[in-house]
């Protein structure tokens, strides 16, 4: 059963230093909310996994959370690059970075086969990239039926994986609805599971056949409201591209990076304090 | 209608769209050109994204590949791993419709590193979905512009395939689709020459002279024998596509055009 907790709470009881964390979400309900409480916390040494690291990321490896990024597309959509990302890769800043690099194909596939209690994944891919060059954990198969010879790469089984959703009941029943992404085979594929939403309801009314995580295969429930932002949550906000623009410049170099963990991150005891500041400062701006 | 050399590439590419064909789209250029077919010549063309809309019909540009806009207008919204192995792997997509950093004279693509990849020059964003549509879709078009840091002689890093080496490559990699049948620029568009499989300009955008396409391609870059002049796009091409434009900019708070 999920126990139905702050945010705070959560990620001390859930994250641990070293963890191999999986935050998803593909553009729309990403969990930006508890990568700030992950940065808050000062958590260290993380494995982080994601297919798209964008925002989020590009903050949890500039405050030096992360040893290791596992990805498929690292960019600012829209934008451009993860300027934090960059640095970390080709200047070791703030500390050297391992990242483990696939297609979102085949991480699409290792977290289905996660889910499914499997230690690897099989599809046709990688004939004619450099990618299994620089990337040892892409190996071959061979079918055993036709002969063919197809990729395999190892399943994704984060230690914790966190998303973000519209609904949840007040037993930490979970709806999500939109663009899924692999935000189910994800929460599934890991040992403990975070979800926070944008509500807590008594009745989630959801329609035959929509996407339930069912509370006992959860591990909290928290309500934040807005904790998708910049990203959007269908049905309730929508993307904050302004924000994806601003962010570019922030990002761009170390000081202005570290003056804004500082203020809006580190400088806040949580999300409504964070959304408060970011709001005012807006107000000043215009 | 006066038009800008972006404009000929974007309503070219569309023009490359059949009608009812199922198109697996990347974002930017590609969503571009492929929205623009749907609203002229091919309004039964299919769109799939990879964050999941199938069928995805949208009133203005997605700024990122999961947009709200392109799950509410979609036949149907499925996971991302859905989409990729039931319907790319599975064989449904007839043409992937692919943006590049840098692509060679066979239509391979690099959108991962420039320079050495544990010493990057500048580092690209990855694969994203690239390879396995690379690989899988029956056809592929892509869409860039053309310069001479776009279009080298040989790649860093090949992250998604074309025509590998050349000749019958991709049939000794075992790849099930066609490849590369075109890459469309704001210069000219390339197809395949048989049997080679390296990339020649078979259309040239009007008022663009052979000298400017050597000078922004990286390589010796040949034309086919009979190279044809690209018609001018129609007053109805352009018009949709400038409402379009317009429709996003205003939808996303951008400049005409930035999209």
């Amino acid at each position: 059963m999920a126990e139905i907790l702050s945010l705070h709470d959560a990620v001390k009881q859930f994250v641990n230093d070293g963890d191999s964390v999986a935050l998803e979400g593909f553009t729309h309900l990403i969990p930006t909310a508890a990568g700030h409480e992950i940065i808050r916390q000062g958590k260290k040494d993380l494995t982080l996994v994601r297919m798209t690291p964008d925002l989020i990321y590009d903050q949890l490896i500039g405050a030096g959370c992360a040893r290791k990024l596992i990805f498929s597309w690292g960019g600012n959509p829209g934008v451009g690059s993860l300027h934090r990302l960059r640095d970390a890769v080709e200047k070791q800043w703030p500390q050297a970075m391992e990242i483990e690099e696939h297609s979102h194909a085949d991480l699409a596939n290792a977290y289905v086969a996660g889910a499914s209690g499997l230690p690897f994944a099989v599809l046709r891919a990688y004939a004619g990239s450099d990618l299994p060059k620089v990337n040892p954990l892409i190996k071959s198969v061979t079918c055993p039926f036709t002969g063919e010879v197809l990729a395999a790469v190892p399943s994704v089984r984060p230690d914790v994986t966190v998303i973000h959703a519209q609904k949840a009941d007040r037993k930490g029943n979970v709806l999500l609805w939109g663009i899924l992404g692999v935000q189910k085979e994800a929460a599934l594929a890991a040992k403990r599971c975070i979800v926070t939403v944008e509500e807590i309801v008594d009745d989630l009314q959801a329609p035959m056949n929509a996407c339930v995580l069912p509370t006992w295969a959860l591990s909290a429930v928290c309500l934040v409201p807005g904790g998708a932002h910049p990203s959007y949550a269908h049905g309730y906000y929508e993307r904050d591209n302004r924000f994806y623009q601003a962010w570019d410049p922030i990002a761009r170099n170390r000081e202005s990076f570290t003056a804004w963990i500082d203020q809006y991150i580190r400088g806040t005891a949580d999300f409504t304090e964070f959304k408060a500041k970011l709001a005012s400062a807006a107000e000043v701006a215009q | 209608m006066s038009y800008s050399t972006n404009e000929m590439m974007t309503v070219a590419a569309a023009r490359r769209l059949r009608n009812g064909a199922v198109c697996f789209v990347g974002i930017g250029l590609p969503s571009k050109a492929a929205n623009l077919a749907r609203l002229t010549s091919s309004p039964d063309v299919v769109l799939i994204y990879e964050s999941g809309p199938i069928g995805a019909k949208p009133s203005v540009l997605p700024l990122s590949i999961g947009d709200g806009e392109l799950a509410e207008t979609a036949d149907t919204v499925v996971p991302t791993g859905e989409i990729f192995r039931y319907w790319l792997q599975g064989g449904r997509i007839d043409v992937g419709f692919l943006g590049a950093a840098q692509v060679d004279r066979f239509g391979n693509i690099n959108t991962t590193v420039v320079g050495d990849y544990h010493q990057p020059k500048v580092r690209l964003p990855g694969a994203g979905g690239a390879p396995e549509i690379a690989g899988s879709a029956k056809q592929v078009l892509i869409i860039l512009k053309q310069s001479n840091r776009a279009f080298v002689d040989k790649l860093d890093f090949i992250t998604s395939v074309g025509h590998g080496e050349g000749g019958d490559s991709r049939k000794r990699l075992g790849l099930p689709g066609e490849g590369p049948v075109g890459i469309i620029t704001d210069l000219c568009i390339m197809e395949p020459e048989a049997g080679t499989h390296e990339f020649v300009v078979t259309s040239i955008h009007p008022g663009v002279t052979r000298e400017q396409i050597v000078a922004a391609t990286g390589w010796a870059i040949r034309f086919a024998d009979d190279v044809q002049i690209t018609a001018e796009p129609s007053a109805v091409e352009l018009n949709a596509l400038r409402d379009l434009e317009a429709r996003t900019a205003s939808a996303h708070g951008q400049a005409p055009g930035e999209a």
